[in-house]
């Protein structure tokens, strides 16, 4: 297992490389200047240093090469800095010290370092996105569970129909929707999710849990109908295996067969699938931060888009595909584990 | 002579059980088969109807309703649909608007048929598309043991990308030149069919290499080579027919999710051009004034879910009718 786990991690550079390369020349192709918001005033000499400046006169690869040094090897020293520095869990550690300023990725908007505001930005959406995918499948398992112990019962049948609505109803629908009702018309909680709000006793709580809500909810609502899909056929698969009739034959309660022997079983593939659909809920969650104002991630690509950012957009879009790749690694060592059954060797 | 009789009883016996006891049925074709399975499940036979419906609608539509969904018409501005009049006889409604009309008076009945065309035509190309270059991958990585290993790498490169972040940069970033060279429709439409095309590819790929892989060894295959058929040959007269059903599961899977990612390009706002109405356009504008005009959101929105939703349904009976060992149960 250590070996497979080594060897998929290992296997992850080259992936990892090459989509960093396909997204660094989709950007390169691109038209767009990052001094078309600069007056007209400014002469093209002036305009030109100030492209060689942000580093735009070199050939590509130097360019590549470039950020490809301030990403994986200038970036990590300020981590460990602040490591050892300001952090909870490991500042008793002697200061390291091992970033000296050099230039790290610069943001072309605000020209101060990306990670410094990605930073900034992750807990936002953590907060969100996190929270709705936990709630997601707190909602989804029980459901998923009763409706393939009951199969075809009219639980079941409103389970499925319910689930193929969450599939096909699109984040930016349902979140509009939630919004007329419950913002709207019935005025329970606010569709704009402060994210300057600051919880320091309980009425601060229940504020920030009202904002919370609906953004939670509308992502929520995904997250169930495919997970509970998933654990519905899990269960079935494993419903109807020899080993369940042994457990009742040995005269188990019926809740403990199907709460302990079926569900430890299906658990296996639902626990991969959880983890294979965390980085596809950080994409989702561009349309649903977008939608509720939310100051996160997924809003800091759109802008940076808009304003032609391309290292900004670069690092997040790589910091994207770093998720979905760990996630896969994650997903399959994961299932590894749980089932014995499983060899990697 | 008893033993004789008793022979030819137990022979009669014998034989007896392999005459038919009743006239041989017809010869069933597979498709009839097919159809039958698919019609019992109501759920896709209403979501066929309705995704059939829409398609025509959007493409009949026109000519039934002819005003022109660009037709500016200030005086009739903000009309509301004629459905209003039962809770509010008030309503500023008109026959001539049956569903009222925008902030700048054109006719919403009128830009939402136009919107669903071009909803529909960029599903429909997008799905196409990817299902193309999909299966083309697919029988080749499956065929040809050569390109295995390779082709698959790649398959899996391109499912670890980040899709939608990469969309936006690609539609935000080509927008400008694609819109220079063929104009701002057809360039939009180029570059979105393009993009949601070759990101969404990956799933039919790795599902028809498996089936061609299975489907290689069979016997069926090998008398095909044996007498000398090339490998374009055969893929296209003996492999392709027999993969058919798994590329039309996942055509109805690929146009859901190319109606979704329209419209969420759309509603993001790197979409089609302002005036050039879609289903996720025509919500994305309607949200800032969404407490007055709820119906403005909540008609398109209801269009993209409900084709959506019939889609899914229509996938899961083909994905019923077309599995021969569920069908007939």
């Amino acid at each position: 297992m250590l070996t497979y786990t080594i060897r998929r991690l290992v296997l992850s550079i080259p992936t990892l490389l090459f989509i960093s390369i396909v997204i660094f020349l989709l950007l390169q192709l691109a038209p767009g200047d990052p001094m078309a918001q600069v007056p007209l005033t400014v002469p093209p000499e002036v305009k030109q240093q100030m492209r060689e400046a942000l580093g735009l006169g070199a050939p590509i690869h130097v360019q590549y090469w470039k950020w490809l040094v301030q990403f994986f090897w200038i970036e990590p020293q300020v981590f460990v800095d602040w490591l050892t520095r300001d952090s909870l869990l490991l500042g008793w550690l002697p200061d390291t010290n091992l970033y000296n300023g050099q230039l790290r990725v610069i943001s072309w908007q605000t020209r101060s370092p990306v990670m410094d505001i990605v930073v900034q930005r992750l807990p936002q959406t953590l907060w969100v996105v996190g929270m709705s995918y936990i709630v997601g499948i707190l909602i989804a398992l029980p459901i998923g569970i009763y409706s393939a112990y009951r199969q075809y019962s009219l639980f079941d049948q409103a389970g499925t129909f319910i689930s193929m609505i969450g599939f096909s109803i699109p984040p930016f629908f349902s979140g509009v929707l939630v919004i007329v009702i419950f913002s709207v018309n019935l005025g329970w909680f606010p569709s704009i999710y402060d994210t300057t709000h600051v919880v320091t006793d309980w009425a601060s709580f229940k504020v920030q849990l009202n904002q919370m809500i609906l953004p939670v909810m509308v992502l929520a609502l995904q997250t169930t109908a495919q997970i509970s899909r998933f654990m519905r056929a899990s269960m079935l698969d494993n419903l109807n295996q020899d080993y369940v009739r042994t457990a009742r034959a040995k005269g188990l309660k019926e809740s403990v067969v199907v709460l302990v022997h079926v569900l430890r079983n299906s658990m296996i593939p639902i626990i991969t699938v959880i983890a294979l659909g965390v980085p596809s809920i950080f994409g989702g969650a561009i349309i649903t931060e977008t939608l509720f104002k939310v100051n996160g991630i997924g809003q800091l690509l759109l802008t940076a888009l808009f304003a032609n950012d391309l290292p900004m957009v670069m690092t997040l879009t790589f910091i994207f595909a770093i998720l979905i790749v760990l996630f896969n690694l994650i997903a399959d060592v994961l299932y590894g584990v749980l089932d014995p059954r499983i060899r990697y060797d | 002579m008893t033993d004789q009789r008793v022979n030819a009883e137990a022979e009669l016996e014998l034989y007896g059980a392999l005459k038919d006891k009743e006239p041989p049925k017809e010869p069933r074709s597979q498709w009839r088969d097919v159809w039958d399975q698919f019609r019992k499940h109501k759920g896709a036979l209403i979501g066929g109807g309705f995704l059939l419906f829409i398609t025509l609608a959007v493409l009949i539509g026109p000519l039934i309703w002819t005003v022109d969904a660009k037709q500016l018409d200030i005086r009739n501005k903000d009309m509301r649909p004629l459905y209003t009049l039962l809770w509010d006889s008030t309503a500023n409604t008109s026959w001539e608007k049956p569903l009222g009309s925008d902030n700048l008076g054109r006719d919403i009945l009128a830009t939402l048929i136009a919107g669903g065309r071009a909803s529909m035509a960029v599903g429909w190309t997008a799905m196409i598309l990817a299902l193309f270059i999909g299966t083309a991958i697919g029988v080749c990585a499956g065929y040809f043991r050569r390109l295995d290993g390779p082709l698959m790498r790649f398959t899996d490169l391109f499912l670890s990308l980040p899709i939608l972040p990469l969309l936006l940069v690609a539609v935000t970033l080509f927008r400008q030149p694609l819109r220079a060279n063929f104009g701002p429709e057809t360039g939009m439409f180029i570059l979105i069919v393009g993009v949601i095309g070759i990101t969404s590819w990956m799933q039919t790929a790795r599902i028809v290499r498996g089936e061609i892989l299975a489907l290689k060894e069979r016997e069926f295959i090998l008398a095909a080579r044996s007498i000398g058929t090339t490998p374009a040959k055969i893929i296209r007269r003996h492999l392709l027919p027999n993969v058919i059903s798994p590329i039309m599961v996942s055509a109805t899977l690929g146009l859901a999710t190319a109606i979704i990612t329209e419209s969420a390009l759309s509603f993001l706002g790197v979409g089609f051009p302002s005036d050039f109405p879609t289903w996720g356009k025509l919500l994305s504008d309607a949200v800032p004034r969404m407490e007055e005009f709820p119906e403005r959101v909540m008609l398109p929105g209801i269009l993209i879910s409900l084709t959506v939703l019939s889609v899914n349904y229509l996938g899961d009976g083909l994905r019923d009718a077309l599995d021969p060992r569920i069908r007939g149960r």
